[in-house]
């Protein structure tokens, strides 16, 4: 747990001290700053979006784009996403979790759970036998003599 | 390394005589030749390994990782995906992971990282898969196992294999398909048990390479006590990638194989594919990337239901798990507290002496025994102890006793279905027996004979079992030359053979000279003594 113990103000940099992560100069600016972009602005631009990328799309996500309407909101999204490319990343290292800068807790290796087989299939709409009852999955097709 | 060379036979063009000339060969290629149909292919195979780890709970959850548990009652409210939950990481499971790198030589990083690889499938809960894609637990690595092929060479061969990473990762729960009601049923007890993905480089070109390869991993991770390697109980599953192409062209498009649970399935699947993607790459077909599964009952690889597109597996990184530490106590920064953090050190220490290390030490102790015979002994534990102190006093041939004992006497308890470790005889009796051996006390044939009676009078003393079945080599000339000449008398037709020149006849009135005997003389002196027999009756 980050516990911060001192928040110093100075200037427009702030210093923060914590237990378990190094003193840091953090520069985030004290009042709000927009900047504004003209439609000019050399971004990249949206392509159609295909018939079969929407299938795709729709098969990863599980999702359904099954209108005029839902593929326009889509390409709106990303001609507002691309907007990111604007600002300059380089010398900069990807964040992938703000809990970068700590060391993921260890557990002993003891059982401690399982054992509800009540309450773990009580939500599902089909069961069998202590099963989940779900669609049949890619399997192989079988071949035509058995054994 | 450099490429190895090989000694080819090339006719010269002017007189057509053979000349040998030492050419460099790609190395890990093997050419497959008139085998299959037509000009030379090459074949390419990598390994994707994953061993389960042998802990109490899972991986990111306290839940049981007992094997055949009652359905369902192993899965905590993580491993169901209930909304809420969160992955704990298990400290067992990292110490095995850094375990394996490091008995594989595997780079460690000190700091990696956990991410999602998203699919959907009934028995993946939460639609994700936590594992270690982009910075692994161990990078690189090498494995030396000993291959042997018979239709390549009747010797067998080293080779190493090297290794792309291992991660850690979740494993998914198992499904049973119901062809006829058109559902599959769920069990997930075996969701979120912690596996080590083990990836080669495209190192191999057969089955049998392969199944080397396999065999030595399955030993180390038993040795180490990480894995208890059991193919057959799903603890390893391996999934062959296997693409064909024309020597000096690039690698072909690969398949992929999967449903291998067992090291020979394994190489039966291989041998298919291959033959399979020549036979449709000659025909002028192309190769399509998918999925193939293989079927036991028709010995070949079937392709999947869903001929899917490539599929977009949307690796993020994990956002509920922060980076995983990893030092020696060298390397260990200051401010990491101690429950946060695996050290090496102590891991490092903890690895016995591998196979392959175990082999070479043995090879240059023992310089007379040969490869085959020292991978036998390596294999068995119990047995190389049992072999060291039979040689101990140093009164006996080494080779010799080697050869006894990875031959007769491992067949012998082999055939009551006994281990080394469980025999009941001593080495003292093995000394005994070793030496009335080398006597000539009893003939080649009686060894395993008196080895299996051995086995099952264990208080008896050898002499006395010889004596009790009258077991004793018979060295009488006059006794041989008895057997010859009747076996000659009931065998006129065959005898006529012989004496014309014909061998098969030969060694079959000799083979029934032994078995007049019951094996219980020397080859060599009947056929010495048969020749004799033959000539005196032709003058």
């Amino acid at each position: 747990m980050l516990k911060v113990n001192c928040f110093v103000l100075l200037g427009r940099q702030y210093l923060l001290y914590n237990k378990h992560v190094h003193t840091k100069v953090i520069t985030v600016p004290l009042v709000s700053t927009w900047n504004n972009l003209k439609n000019s602005e050399n971004l990249p631009k949206v392509p159609k979006i295909s018939k079969e990328q929407v299938n795709q799309l729709e098969r990863l996500g599980l999702v359904e784009l099954n209108n005029e309407e839902a593929i326009d909101r889509l390409t709106e999204a990303i001609k507002t996403a691309n907007q990111l490319h604007v600002v300059v990343t380089e010398g900069v290292k990807p964040l992938d979790t703000v809990l970068e800068n700590s060391a993921v807790y260890l557990r002993e290796d003891e059982v401690i759970e399982g054992n509800c087989k009540k309450e773990v299939l009580m939500n599902a709409v089909k069961t069998e036998e202590d099963y989940f009852v779900a669609p049949p999955g890619n399997i192989p097709l079988k071949s035509k003599n058995k054994g | 390394m450099a490429a190895p060379m090989r000694s080819v036979a090339f006719a010269c063009k002017f007189c057509g005589r053979e000349y040998l000339q030492n050419i460099y060969v790609a190395r890990n290629r093997s050419l497959y030749s008139t085998k299959h149909q037509s000009s030379k292919w090459e074949s390419v195979i990598g390994l994707e390994v994953h061993a389960q780890i042998s802990s109490e709970s899972k991986l990111f959850s306290g839940s049981s990782t007992k094997f055949a548990a009652p359905i369902n009652s192993q899965v905590s409210f993580f491993d169901a995906a209930i909304p809420g939950t969160l992955p704990v990481l298990n400290r067992r499971c990292v110490e095995a992971g850094v375990k394996t790198a490091l008995a594989l030589k595997s780079k460690i990083n000190q700091v990696s990282k956990f991410d999602r690889k998203h699919y959907f499938y009934a028995d993946l809960p939460t639609g994700y898969q936590i594992t270690q894609q982009r910075e692994p637990i161990g990078v690189g690595g090498q494995v030396d196992f000993i291959v042997f092929d018979p239709t390549v060479s009747k010797e067998p061969m080293t080779k190493t294999a090297n290794l792309v990473q291992i991660q850690l990762e979740q494993d998914s729960g198992k499904s049973l398909h119901d062809d006829e009601d058109k559902k599959s049923l769920i069990d997930l007890n075996r969701a979120g048990i912690a596996l080590m993905e083990i990836v080669t480089q495209p190192d191999f070109t057969t089955g049998e390479e392969a199944a080397g390869f396999v065999k030595e991993l399955q030993k180390i991770l038993q040795i180490i006590g990480t894995c208890d390697g059991k193919m057959s109980e799903g603890s390893l599953r391996v999934d062959a990638n296997i693409s064909v192409n024309k020597p000096g062209e690039a690698y072909g498009t690969r398949t992929e194989v999967k449903n291998l649970n067992s090291i020979r399935y394994m190489v039966k699947a291989i041998e298919y594919e291959i033959k399979r993607q020549i036979k449709e790459l000659e025909a002028g077909n192309k190769i399509t990337t998918e999925t193939r599964n293989f079927d036991v009952n028709t010995g070949k690889t079937i392709a999947m239901r869903d001929k899917e597109k490539v599929l977009d597996y949307r690796f993020m990184p994990e956002p509920n798990l922060p980076p995983l530490h990893i030092y020696n106590s060298q390397s260990l920064p200051a401010d990491i507290p101690s429950d946060r953090v695996v050290l090496t050190d102590q891991l490092q220490n903890n690895i016995p002496e591998l196979p392959s290390e175990k082999r070479n030490r043995l090879q240059k102790k023992y310089e007379d025994i040969s490869l085959v015979t020292i991978a036998t002994l390596v294999n068995d534990d119990s047995l190389l102890k049992y072999f060291e102190e039979v040689i101990k006093d140093g009164k006996r041939n080494v080779k010799r006793v080697a050869s006894l004992l990875t031959h007769q006497y491992l067949g012998q308890l082999k055939a009551v279905e006994m281990h080394a470790e469980d025999s009941p005889l001593s080495v003292e009796d093995f000394k005994e027996f070793y030496d009335i051996v080398e006597a000539d006390v009893i003939s080649t044939e009686t060894i395993s004979k008196v080895l299996a009676l051995m086995l099952s009078r264990p208080d008896s003393k050898v002499k006395d079992i010889i004596e009790k079945e009258n077991l004793y080599q018979i060295t009488d000339p006059e006794d041989i030359k008895s057997l010859c000449k009747l076996i000659i008398k009931n065998n006129p037709k065959l005898v006529r053979s012989s004496k014309r020149g014909k061998v098969a006849a030969f060694n079959s009135i000799c083979s029934r000279v032994m078995k007049e005997c019951q094996g219980k003389t020397n080859l060599d002196k009947v056929e010495e003594t048969m020749v004799k027999l033959l000539k005196e009756e032709q003058s």
